[in-house]
């Protein structure tokens, strides 16, 4: 079975989620990636170690619109005569996948989080990760569109040929006036490690202690929705129904009560801990490890720790 | 302008989530269904915002039976001028973006909104389907939209940053917070929108592209355990050898 896996490498990077979509692709057939941009080619032939036997990069396509976007896979599905087509479900692949799927006709597993069974079900989060579903895609192609860091991804050895690709890609739908990156080196929806704080840190000022701790891991951080709501927290760091949904592999939340609105973004987490003054708080009750405590002595011990294992290893 | 802002209904946020009929079927005994929260804060409200500064209309589109039209109301309610329903059994998001495309070709609209995703589904589909079928740019995950003439300037979410886009009607946006700011219908919304007009519209003929089988809840969770907050190294050494996360 020949399976395509569009990729976005527009910031001159593959991540690790888009290494995770084309490992997952590879699991199911003999996987061709397609991206574009400005990515150097050694580092495309890389992809081989996550099992990818040939990339296609397109060079004339420079921005995520989803119509080009939509034109540049559609070409590449065609080249290759791919039966299954593979997102990571990252903001591009959610701009881009119901583009695809609805211009190939071909039915879209969105939020997948495992292989297709043997019956072709596709399980997927549902319910923003308050349960699961089993979806059965009704045509010959499918479409699926993978929720980053659900399955991982295992680095082999391999090397992947590289070719450029051309496509007809129509005409811009939109202009890019400006990019405004975002600021530090994690990106949250991507994250395996998450540090979260709410309302218990008490202001805007004491968000240091909570920096500190997600530097000694190497953690992205993130807040709970009032935090965001009333700005002491940018908006793109409120993880909860309404905000982000997260599935990192270890989950720190201070000072954070465990709304069920701020449950459902992160309960698909590997591991939770829960650091509390109430010990009534609901969020325990999904916590893996539970501290009994004040986030403004436990933070900084636990930054302590964390430093000292770290220089151990 | 005309404005179209596509309305889903959703369980309440607060809802317990679970499955009936060999867990084929979502449990809706004792759910409330509410406006999909992306839908209304941000779509429908920003829709009225252009309107209220640059004149024109705006329609909501809904794809459900009959129990849809109390969560249709509440959008008439917080101020949108009529609402049109497909007359339909919900359907996958092909079949709901089909329905949705086919009254947006033959009514002709400015700026198609839907929310960013539902929370019950969590597709984020409809948006960039619509688009596609009507063959429209679509700008996903806009978090700020200013109208000048028939140019839109957009700041949508795009991995690691904001892009900030300039895009011509007629196009397809998906809402996402920032947008807008929740409005609560008055007494006087809520009177006026018993009397606005809803039309009914059959639904045409489209396959489905997947379908839902089963649905399974996560396996139980189970007991927290506690650490002492004076004891740090002992949580260091679970997450390290137990947990094996850091």
């Amino acid at each position: 079975m020949s399976v395509l896996v569009y990729i976005d490498t527009l910031n001159g990077k593959i991540a690790k989620n888009a290494m995770e979509a084309v490992q997952y692709g590879s699991k199911i057939g003999s996987t061709t990636v397609v991206t574009n941009g400005a990515i150097g080619e050694s580092e495309l032939a890389e992809l081989g170690n996550v099992g990818a036997s040939k990339v296609l990069v397109n060079r004339a396509l420079t921005t995520n619109d989803a119509a080009q976007t939509t034109r540049l896979i559609k070409a590449a599905a065609e080249s290759v005569s791919a039966t299954t087509i593979v997102f990571s479900q990252d903001l591009t692949g959610k701009a881009v996948a119901p583009r695809v799927s609805a211009a190939l006709k071909a039915g879209l597993a969105s939020g997948a989080i495992a292989l297709p069974e043997d019956d072709g079900a596709i399980k997927v989060n549902v319910f923003s990760g308050k349960a699961f579903g089993k979806v059965k895609v009704n045509t010959a192609s499918r479409v699926i569109a993978l929720t980053p860091n659900s399955v991982g991804v295992e680095v082999g050895s391999g090397s992947a040929s590289v070719e450029e690709f051309s496509a007809d890609l129509g005409n811009g739908s939109y202009t890019v006036k400006e990019v405004k990156k975002q600021e530090g080196d994690i990106l949250l929806p991507e994250a395996e490690l998450v540090v979260s704080a709410g309302r218990g840190l008490k202001g805007p000022e004491n968000w240091g202690i909570v920096e500190d701790l997600a530097k000694s891991l190497g953690a992205a951080t993130a807040c709970s929705r009032p935090v965001a709501d009333i700005g002491w927290r940018p908006h793109h760091e409120h993880v909860g129904q309404t905000g982000v949904a997260i599935r990192p592999n270890l989950y720190i939340a201070a000072g954070i009560s465990g709304a069920i609105q701020h449950l459902a973004g992160v309960n698909g987490s590997k591991v939770i801990v829960v650091i509390n003054t109430d010990p009534e708080a609901p969020f325990f009750k999904a916590a893996d490890y539970g501290i009994i405590g004040d986030a403004f002595e436990v933070l900084p011990k636990l930054t302590a720790e964390i430093q000292k294992l770290k220089a151990q290893n | 302008m005309k404005l179209l802002v596509c309305i889903s209904k959703s369980p309440d946020t607060t809802s317990k989530i679970d499955f009936t009929d060999n867990n084929t079927k979502f449990n809706e005994s004792g759910v409330q269904y509410i406006v999909n929260p992306y839908d209304e804060w941000y779509a429908l409200v920003r829709a009225l915002e252009l309107k209220e500064q640059n004149g024109g209309s705006v329609t909501t589109i809904t794809v459900g039976t009959a129990t849809d039209d109390s969560i249709i109301r509440k959008a008439l309610a917080i101020g949108a001028d009529n609402a049109v329903r497909i007359d339909a059994e919900a359907g996958d998001a092909y079949f709901t973006a089909f329905q949705i495309a086919e009254y947006a070709k033959n009514n002709g609209f400015d700026i198609v909104f839907t929310g960013k995703e539902t929370i019950n589904y969590n597709g984020s589909q409809v948006g960039g389907m619509v688009a596609e079928l009507l063959d429209q740019p679509f700008v996903s995950l806009a978090t700020k939209l200013e109208m000048e003439g028939t140019t839109a300037t957009i700041n949508k979410e795009m991995v690691g940053g904001v892009e900030v886009v300039e895009v011509n009607t007629p196009f397809v946006v998906s809402a996402a917070k920032g947008m807008a700011e929740q409005r609560i219908p008055n007494m006087r919304g809520i009177m006026a929108a018993r009397t606005k007009p809803l039309e009914v519209v059959p639904a045409v003929a489209c396959d489905q592209l997947v379908s839902f089988e089963a649905y399974e809840l996560p396996p139980a969770k189970s007991d927290c355990k506690y650490v002492d907050a004076e004891n740090m190294s002992e949580l260091v050494d679970l997450l390290h050898n137990e947990a094996k996360v850091i």
